[in-house]
């Protein structure tokens, strides 16, 4: 590339050399104003990528400003590497949702290794020790060897980077659809532990203070990476590899350490990590923030390769790497903090008040643009929205119940789907245990990690049901978070905030943005009346593969505070005699079902119906009697229905049954996806207590026996063995593997 | 009695090493940084699990030449306790101080799980707390698990009783005559797979490895109190 003659200024616009680096002409007009002048190659560079969707979220920027991201508790909202929530004892919890999509879509493993990396940065450039990672993924089904290659070489990527690096994996959801099958989905996301004392900030303050270069060296790995971020896959996009950057996660560790001694030292003024759009991003972010100006000699930037050009330098997207400030005159302490991790410390700029990002390369300048310009104005398009055929035809439908012929034979078919069946395969892979902190593994609803040295833990869950979003995306936006936060509370905690990961397709396509929207109000209202803010996220727009977009997915990442460790639970029953009731009304709701989707193919009809006020109800009656310890496990009910649910609960406990009365429609009874509600199994001894705080009705009862036993007074009758159930839930996705 | 954590860059269960000896032991412990020249101040030598240097080239074996090694070597010589879990394992091989190598797992993919082990030996100083056969429940975590010896070697391991624990059960990655430990000749080096400091408390699942630090400090005990 750097033997290539970069067209100058006159050939780039004549040959609209800027629309290859995904620049509209009306975009290039703009920058021409900017500057006053012509841009140069490096220049149109730095806009190309500073204005991406991926950095500038110009086409979802409206609907972002929707979301509540504020509350009493919010001491970071958007805007800085990660959000940051107070939890008490001058201690917050700092998380961030990312999506790294296309790059796994071509190089599956690095993809998804590098997309781990990236999110863990971001928390690490806070000041906060990352201690938990959570990840959404989405497939097309396993039916194919392509997606199957896919699936491993994802998982073993996150495990790759995750395990080395020693953050435990403690959580995350799968879905296989079809709709995924050109284009995954994968989001990771990294919850951190910070001291209010430790926040910092990406921001170049102190004219004069010394600009440094930390971690890894550049190379031409990932240039325009983000610029290939946003725009859609077509069968080209494998010559698009080498925008995929290669991850290092010993050299990720080594920076983690480093970085976190650093933020303890006062010569410290700003950090932030250079990930997407590189040194480009972090240098004219952190100096548009602090409404100063950055002068860069890229001949002092520590390089991998020889005659790399500025351009090159300014895009790539190496990984490991972090710009950060320090005070003038201390730069020495810096060089000898990271010399003992045998990293490099390198003074490349200094902070100037000129508010220009200024570029020296070769004893000669070679860009000098406004760094507001790249980081702040971009322009934001209003795009045109359109209500869907398919959604209108959807919302006439009536509900359809489906026809049930065998129960036991659907029920044992339900736990065999992908989506529902036992994600072992996965998790197995993934150290969940490292830093010993993991109550609640992975295989119940959310995740729990203790917070070492307090009574405190923290749970955390990722959430999306894709078929609601994709039948009706306000309607399931708000199942998403409120989903998010049964999980949460089921485990013991109190949902405290939300990330999230708005995956979507093209959204110069108004059906496409009018999901953008849809979904965005239902999130917006969700969240309001949870008292769930949104701290942060990431927006993957152009999910689509020769035209055809993925289902809208929305990915939500809920951190919830277990005030104390001993109300941390799990979904399994705990011992025989224990009462089991269900909290929540069960009606004929099949549209996006396991049980649809099954019975038909495809899925159609409505989403299930969702009644905010009863779901804080619910989950507050809940959360309450777990405090008062009357709970002894708790199960949100989703995916399958009530059926799933209690045999899920059943497979984890240690050899018991339960005995399950039911009422009403026997298929809507088993298998419908009514929301908001709890599978809750309680002491005898508590049962009067437990009955004045939670309005739940007793189904059933745990038994010794290690069989599900089913009936109802219609006649209905379902029995089978646990064994049996876990052996087909367990062995489902190895067996679609092989 | 003091016990050593070594750090080398790129470990991570240093941590988990670290607080199950000073939270659940309610030992004296301190991190040492692989730079460190002596060990003298130390009584027992904990070399915790992570990928130092990355694993690059072959786990374990960049960081059996780091200055700190020399000193474990002498500290082994010494007849102090020396324990090494997972990738502490895989460097102990690498150092000489026990016999054999490792391979991938069998099923070539990093598992993480808990285990269920059989005590081989119990008259080792790592293991005398526990009874004799005793089965009990240790996570593993590990990409390179799948110890192998040559025959003279398992031979020699089998006769001297350097076979501490097994996997019970099923062997979760294709070790060599079940093997999940192994101690050195003298008995003061034990290399194991499986995560001892990840099982010391109940809330996160299970506490059957404590028994084994308690041995150590056990035997120390014992043996400074004769001294003394």
């Amino acid at each position: 590339m750097s033997l290539m003659l970069e067209p100058n200024p006159e050939q780039l616009k004549a040959q609209k050399v800027y629309k290859e680096m995904g620049l509209s002409d009306e975009e290039f007009a703009m920058i021409e104003k900017i500057l006053g002048r012509l841009p140069n190659y490096t220049e149109i560079g730095l806009f190309s990528v500073m204005w991406s969707e991926h950095c500038s979220y110009k086409n979802s920027k409206p609907v972002l400003k929707k979301f509540p991201t504020t509350g009493e508790k919010v001491l970071q909202g958007p805007g800085e590497g990660a959000g940051i929530v107070d939890i008490g004892d001058e201690q917050a919890v700092v998380f961030k949702i990312e999506s790294h999509n296309h790059p796994s879509a071509i190089e599956p493993y690095q993809g998804a290794a590098t997309g781990v990396g990236g999110i863990i940065r971001d928390v690490f450039s806070m000041g906060a020790r990352p201690v938990a990672m959570l990840n959404s993924l989405r497939f097309g089904e396993l039916d194919n060897a392509r997606t199957k290659y896919l699936f491993k070489e994802v998982v073993a990527g996150i495990a790759g980077y995750g395990n080395c690096i020693g953050i435990p994996t403690v959580g995350g959801e799968i879905q296989f659809e079809s709709a995924y099958e050109g284009n995954p989905l994968v989001n990771a996301m990294c919850v951190g532990l910070i001291d209010h004392k430790d926040i910092q900030k990406g921001q170049a303050h102190g004219i004069g203070n010394t600009v440094m270069y930390v971690g890894a060296k550049t190379g031409r790995d990932g240039i325009h990476g983000a610029t290939f971020a946003s725009e859609e896959l077509t069968d080209q996009s494998e010559e698009k590899r080498p925008a995929v950057q290669v991850g290092d996660p010993f050299m990720e560790k080594l920076l983690l350490e480093a970085c976190l001694e650093l933020v303890k030292s006062d010569a410290l003024v700003g950090i932030q990590d250079m990930g997407a759009a590189g040194l480009t991003s972090s240098s004219a972010e952190m100096a548009s923030k602090a409404g100063s100006g950055i002068e860069m000699n890229l001949d002092l930037v520590p390089q991998r390769e020889t005659g790399m050009t500025a351009y090159e330098m300014m895009l790539s997207e190496s990984q490991e790497r972090m710009l950060i400030v320090v005070t003038k005159g201390r730069e020495q302490e810096i060089v000898d903090l990271f010399s003992k991790y045998d990293l490099e410390a390198v003074a490349i700029g200094t902070v100037t008040d000129d508010k220009m990002l200024r570029l020296i390369h070769n004893g000669e300048v070679v860009a000098n643009v406004p760094a507001d310009a790249l980081a702040e104005e971009a322009p934001v398009y209003h795009k045109p929205s359109q209500e869907p055929e398919y959604y209108r035809e959807f919302q006439m439908m009536e509900n359809d119940i489906p026809q049930v012929d065998d129960y036991k034979e659907t029920l044992m078919k339900l736990l065999q789907q992908p989506t529902i069946a036992s994600k072992e395969w996965v998790y197995d892979q993934y150290d969940y245990m490292v830093r010993t902190n993991t109550v609640v593994a992975p295989g119940s609803d959310a995740a729990v990690i203790r917070i070492r040295g307090t009574r405190k833990g923290l749970a955390m869950t990722t959430d999306c049901n894709s078929r609601y979003m994709y039948l009706d995306p306000e309607t399931g936006g708000k199942i998403a978070v409120a989903e998010a936060a049964r999980n949460i509370v089921c485990s013991g905690g109190e949902p405290l905030a939300i990330t999230d990961n708005l995956n979507f397709g093209n959204p110069e396509k108004p059906e496409i943005f009018w999901q953008i929207e849809k979904s965005a109000d239902g999130i917006s209202e969700a969240c309001r009346t949870l008292n769930t803010p949104v701290i942060g996220g990431n927006v993957s727009l152009y999910n689509e593969t020769n035209g055809a977009a993925i289902y809208p997915t929305p990915v939500i990442g809920m951190v919830g505070l277990v005030a104390d460790i001993e109300h941390a639970t799990t979904q399994h029953f705990k011992e025989a005699g224990d009462l089991i009731y269900l909290l929540g009304e069960t009606q004929a709701e099949f549209g996006g079902s396991e049980l649809q989707k099954l019975t038909y193919g495809k899925i159609f009809g409505k989403a299930p119906v969702l009644d905010l006020d009863k779901e804080v109800t619910y989950q507050s009656q809940v959360l309450k009697a777990i405090r008062e310890g009357l709970v002894a496990s708790a199960h949100d009910v989703a995916e399958g229905g009530l059926a799933v649910a209690v045999a899920e609960s059943l497979i984890g406990s240690k050899g018991l049954g339960a005995n399950i009365k039911i009422a009403g429609n026997t298929v809507s009874a088993l298998f419908s996806e009514s929301q908001s509600r709890f599978l809750l199994s309680v002491k005898k001894e508590h049962q009067q207590m437990f009955e004045s705080l939670v309005d739940a009705r007793l189904i059933g009862e745990v038994t010794d026996l290690p069989v599900l036993q089913m009936s109802s007074e219609e006649g209905f009758e379902l029995a089978e063995q646990v064994d049996v159930l876990k052996e087909a839930w367990k062995g489902a996705i190895p067996c679609l593997l092989k | 009695m003091k016990f050593a954590v070594i750090v080398f860059p790129g470990s991570n269960c240093d941590v988990d090493m670290y607080h199950a000896v000073k939270d659940e032991l309610g030992a004296e412990v301190e991190y040492v940084w692989h730079d460190r020249k002596s060990l003298d101040k130390f009584d027992g030598i904990l070399l915790p699990g992570g990928f130092s240097y990355g694993d690059y080239l072959r786990s374990g074996a960049i960081a059996r030449f780091s200055n700190v090694m020399k000193e474990v070597v002498k500290a082994a010589e010494a007849g102090k306790p020396v324990l090494g879990v997972c990738n502490g394992f895989q460097i102990l091989l690498e150092a000489g101080l026990l016999p054999g190598a490792m391979k991938r797992n069998e099923s070539l993919k990093f598992i993480c799980r808990s285990v269920e082990l059989q005590v081989e030996n119990n008259k080792t100083m790592f293991s005398s707390a526990y009874e004799s056969n005793e089965v009990i429940t240790i996570p593993i975590a590990h990409g390179e698990g799948n110890y192998y010896c040559d025959e003279e070697t398992l031979a020699k391991l089998k006769a001297n009783n350097q076979i501490v624990f097994t996997y019970s059960g099923s062997n979760p990655n294709g070790s060599l005559a079940d093997i999940a430990g192994i101690i050195n000749e003298k008995g003061n080096v034990l290399g194991m797979m499986p995560h001892p400091e990840r099982a010391v408390d109940e809330l996160l699942g299970g506490a059957d490895g404590l028994k084994l630090f308690q041995s150590i400090v056990k035997q120390w005990r014992e043996a400074h109190v004769v001294n003394a």
